[in-house]
């Protein structure tokens, strides 16, 4: 025993615990640094798997009459960029921020339970990777929605069982992240750090986390039923057994309207963080930016029969569910404010972060007011299932969620790298995507206000012109997010060559943790707590 | 900059002319035809409003910020980071803010769901893929698909879809509604959820199987109105319009009458040469046939079988008769067809072209025997 305490302690000296070499070094990393590089490029990749679904559905929305595919082979593509963007690209993405940040915000070594980080790593790989394969299988991947309702979902053919079952494997790849953020946050803190002193990424991180433990066994639950409705001859869903298709949707919609809070609120995070670095300011009303983030959690989880106004409620429900939906302007409202608030009388500089930051809070603000609109139960009469509403969750997920990773990546890849991206082609890209997504997504609420239904693969003449605009802002979209592919790729390889300080961004320093570590970071960090926690909120 | 302007310039004006040669597109949700869609429409642009005020005060104040507020200007950072007074504003003003949006929206509620005291009851069946209507006060009953102008386009990629009249927005037999009567619809559906919607009336409703939703309407103005299926059930959801066409009372009977006589109506079995059973087969295949068993009669692998070459099609022509009548697990039962109708779809199925079929033979209306057994 003695001995092996020895050798290990010889092994030490020679050795700083760096990374091993070669591909094992990835696959079998328990290290939150590698593990959030694998969460990062991983949900790069399936951006840009997703991405080319959309283009396929944008190619076909091109001109009306059918050109390039099936109607069904549109609705798959419907239905897997959806899921694909949804628990492929965004959610990892912001897992691999996590994984990176959440431990040199708060200086503590690495997340509390490593080996869990790198299974949930690879069982959200296995799962996507079965979702993929049902793209080969025969009658096609699923084709009825991202949402998998009733009875429709049980003519998927082959791929039902399949896609299931890739849901239950994304689920628990999702939990374990969440119970490791969790436990990470509780218990790794470094003295001093105080949950009111934790920068707002970490805050909306842990309410996330909390979010994700509750929703996804309530979705596992929901597709379960579906499997043994289909195989096993029970009838949760199914009248003819005394069943309810509407209670399919219930269930789906309250873990569904959390869910996109999930995607969301570490949005809102990233926007905290890198805003008040480029004013050089302060964070304005950080508590009630805490405060905030939870009332939108806790009310996520009250309204979700928004998504089913038309679905025949009651005259009691109806009104219940507008008036709980109409409340969440208040905290979001707030959050916009606190962000004017913290640019106001600031001492600004643009560089690319903060341009998508900028953008985020304004476009996310245009999703909002559209969220506003359909909040009203009866207008929502005309708005549901139309490209207004498709419109509506495009803003609040293309220009916000995409745009704050995107800001991430130029923000902190200076501190995973050492290097600078080439401020240029980072602002090439900003302008290319802010404008050319408005192209995309703006006509589209004037095709769903003139009546065009979601999820068709062809629609009449009078909805031609503004689907040929929107999809020419599709191709420049896409196209023009191959630049962070090559600022990516370029900056690993040394960037614009100027070495970059540990603060990277003036001052950055007083606002959070990372900044006081070496660029780029060491392989280990914080394996003594920080001596100084910053406080500039107080 | 002289350049930047040009381009600019010739931008805009391509837009323009983009709207000028197309005029028929809208902006904005549409008025409608009832006093509830109106009320719908007011709501939404009351709403709109006030998300363009607030939306001009937040982006104006950022943007004020943004331009003055910049190290580039030597503009120097303040250190306050909160502000217990305005905070505690702005919480309050959005609430007064939403009380007043949801008052008139609670009337709207309530105003959507008086179905009470109708004057007519039309229950609305939503199967894959078209509706079925029936009038429950006079006894009409018939099926609404997409007309066959639009259904054969949009299957041949070589015919445009600019040529076809109201382009998947039309049907063979609309929904026809007398003006200024409370009419009551019941929603439920055949196989999966559908949803049907026509702007105009200001509402769509669910059409879930197994359940009846309710919804009412009272138009004001004669004239067409269109919508279309709004939640995705399956593969031709894009494909299954709604046409309602609302005339005057005295017209409206007149309709009702000419309907239902047609409807009681015997079929007409009497011989008809090859050509005309080929051609009527045509119509009676795209209307029935033509979703799963697609245009060229290939199916669509791995969901719906082929005819082209199908042993059931070209053989034994009895057995035939009995499958299209009882139908199987996956295929409905079309015992509905009159035999006129079968006799017409059988011989083209057999020998159509189209579906690379050639046995050469025909049946008459008065040789289908039937397979079926109609209890009802």
């Amino acid at each position: 025993m003695t001995a092996v305490v020895a050798e290990h302690d010889d092994h030490h000296d020679h050795h700083d615990h760096g990374p091993e070499k070669g591909v094992l070094r990835w696959i079998f990393t328990t290290n939150h640094k590698d593990i959030g590089t694998l969460y990062l490029v991983f949900g790069l990749i399936m951006f840009f798997v997703g991405g080319a679904m959309a283009l396929v559905i944008r190619s076909e929305l091109f001109e009306p009459g059918l050109q390039f595919v099936d109607p069904n082979f549109f609705n798959s593509m419907t239905t897997m960029h959806a899921l694909v963007m949804v628990f492929g690209a965004v959610m990892p993405a912001f897992v691999g921020l996590a994984n990176w940040m959440i431990p040199m915000m708060i200086g503590a070594p690495d997340m509390a339970l490593p080996r869990m980080n790198n299974m949930s790593f690879w069982m959200l790989v296995a799962g996507v990777l079965l979702l993929a394969s049902t793209l080969f299988m025969e009658g096609g991947a699923p084709s009825g929605g991202w949402t998998f309702y009733p009875p429709l979902v049980f003519q998927n053919g082959k791929s039902f069982p399949f896609a299931i079952f890739s849901v239950h494997l994304l689920g628990i790849s999702s939990i374990m992240g969440a119970i490791n953020v969790i436990a990470t946050i509780f218990n790794m803190r470094a003295p001093g750090m105080t949950l009111m002193k934790m920068p707002l990424f970490v805050w909306t991180w842990l309410i996330t986390a909390f979010l994700l433990i509750a929703i996804m066994p309530v979705f596992a639950g929901a597709v379960t039923m579906l499997l043994t409705d289909k195989f096993f001859d029970t009838s949760f869903f199914d009248a003819a057994g005394g069943g309810d298709p509407v209670l399919y949707q219930h269930i789906f919609w309250f873990f569904g309207h959390p869910e996109v809070y999930v995607m969301i609120l570490p949005t809102f995070g990233v926007a905290s963080t890198i805003i008040p670095v480029f004013a050089r300011k302060p964070l304005f009303g950080y508590a009630s930016m805490v405060y905030a983030t939870g009332a939108i959690a806790f009310l996520s989880f009250i309204v979700w029969a928004h998504h089913m106004f038309t679905v025949g409620m009651p005259v009691a429900g109806e009104l219940y569910f507008m008036y709980a939906t109409m409340l969440i302007a208040i905290p979001t409202g707030v959050k916009v404010f606190n962000w004017t608030a913290t640019m106001w009388k600031g001492s600004m500089t643009f560089e690319t972060p903060m341009l998508f930051s900028i953008a985020f809070v304004v476009l996310f603000t245009m999703g909002g007011f559209t969220g506003l609109m359909m909040s009203v139960a009866p207008v929502d009469f005309q708005y549901h299932d139309t490209y207004f509403i498709v419109a509506h969750f495009h803003y609040t997920l293309v220009p916000a969620s995409i745009f704050i990773l995107m800001a991430a990546g130029y923000f902190w890849l200076p501190k995973w790298t050492g290097n600078m991206y080439n401020e240029k082609i980072g602002r090439l890209h900003f302008w290319l995507s802010a404008v050319s997504v408005n192209i995309l997504f703006f006509p589209q609420h004037f095709l769903g206000l003139a009546g065009m239904p979601r999820r068709i693969p062809d629609y009449a003449i009078q909805f031609a012109d503004w689907n040929m605009v929107s999809s020419i802002g599709a191709f420049i979209y896409g196209f023009s997010q191959l630049l962070f592919v090559y600022i990516v790729i370029d900056t690993i390889r040394g960037g614009t060559g100027e070495k970059v300080s540990d603060e990277v961004w003036e001052d950055a320093s007083k606002h959070s943790l990372e900044w006081t570590v070496p660029s780029p970071a060491p392989y280990h960090t914080f394996s003594t707590p920080p001596a100084r926690i910053p406080t500039e909120h107080f | 900059m002289k350049k930047t302007k040009q381009l600019l310039a010739c931008l805009v004006l391509m837009a323009l002319g983009l709207g000028t040669a197309h005029a028929d597109y809208t902006l904005n949700l549409m008025k409608g035809v009832t006093q509830l869609s109106n009320e719908l429409y007011d709501l939404h642009m009351l709403i709109l409003w006030i998300c363009v005020f607030i939306g001009i005060a937040v982006f104006g104040t950022m943007f004020y910020s943004i331009y003055h507020h910049r190290k580039s200007k030597g503009h120097k950072a303040e250190q306050f980071h909160e502000n217990t007074t305005v905070e505690i504003i702005w919480t309050i003003i959005p609430t007064l803010i939403l009380v007043g949006m949801a008052i008139p929206a609670t009337k709207a509620v309530i105003d959507l769901d008086k179905v009470q005291d109708s004057e007519m009851s039309i229950k609305v069946t939503g199967k894959q893929w078209y509706w079925e209507y029936e009038y429950l006060d006079s006894g009409v009953h018939f099926e609404s698909h997409l007309d066959e102008a639009s259904e054969k386009t949009h299957r041949v990629s070589t015919m445009d879809p600019h040529n076809v009249p109201n382009y998947l927005l039309n049907v063979d037999k609309p929904l026809v509604v007398p003006v200024g009567k409370k009419i009551r619809f019941l929603f439920t559906a055949a196989d999966v959820i559908h949803s049907w919607w026509v702007p105009d009336l200001g509402w769509k409703k669910d059409a879930n199987p197994g359940f009846v939703n309710e919804a009412w309407t009272y138009v004001d103005k004669p004239g067409t109105y269109r919508g279309q299926c709004t939640e995705l059930c399956g593969r031709d959801h894009g494909f299954m319009p709604v046409v309602v066409i609302a005339m005057e009372q005295d017209q409206y009977d007149a309709w009702v009458k000419a309907t239902l006589d047609k409807q009681n109506q015997k079929p007409d079995l009497s011989d008809q040469t090859r050509n005309t059973l080929m051609a009527k087969g045509e119509s009676v295949y795209l209307k029935n046939c033509v979703a799963c068993h697609q245009i060229d009669g290939n199916g669509i692998s791995g969901w719906f079988p082929a005819l082209r070459g199908s042993e059931k099609v070209t053989g034994n022509m009895d057995q035939l008769i009995g499958f299209i009548q009882a139908g199987t697990s996956k295929m409905p039962a079309f015992k509905k067809l009159p035999d006129d109708e079968l006799a017409e779809l059988i011989t083209y199925i057999r020998n159509a072209p189209a579906l690379g079929n050639n046995v050469g033979d025909e049946i008459q209306p008065n040789k289908i025997t039937p397979k079926w057994d109609d209890d009802e």
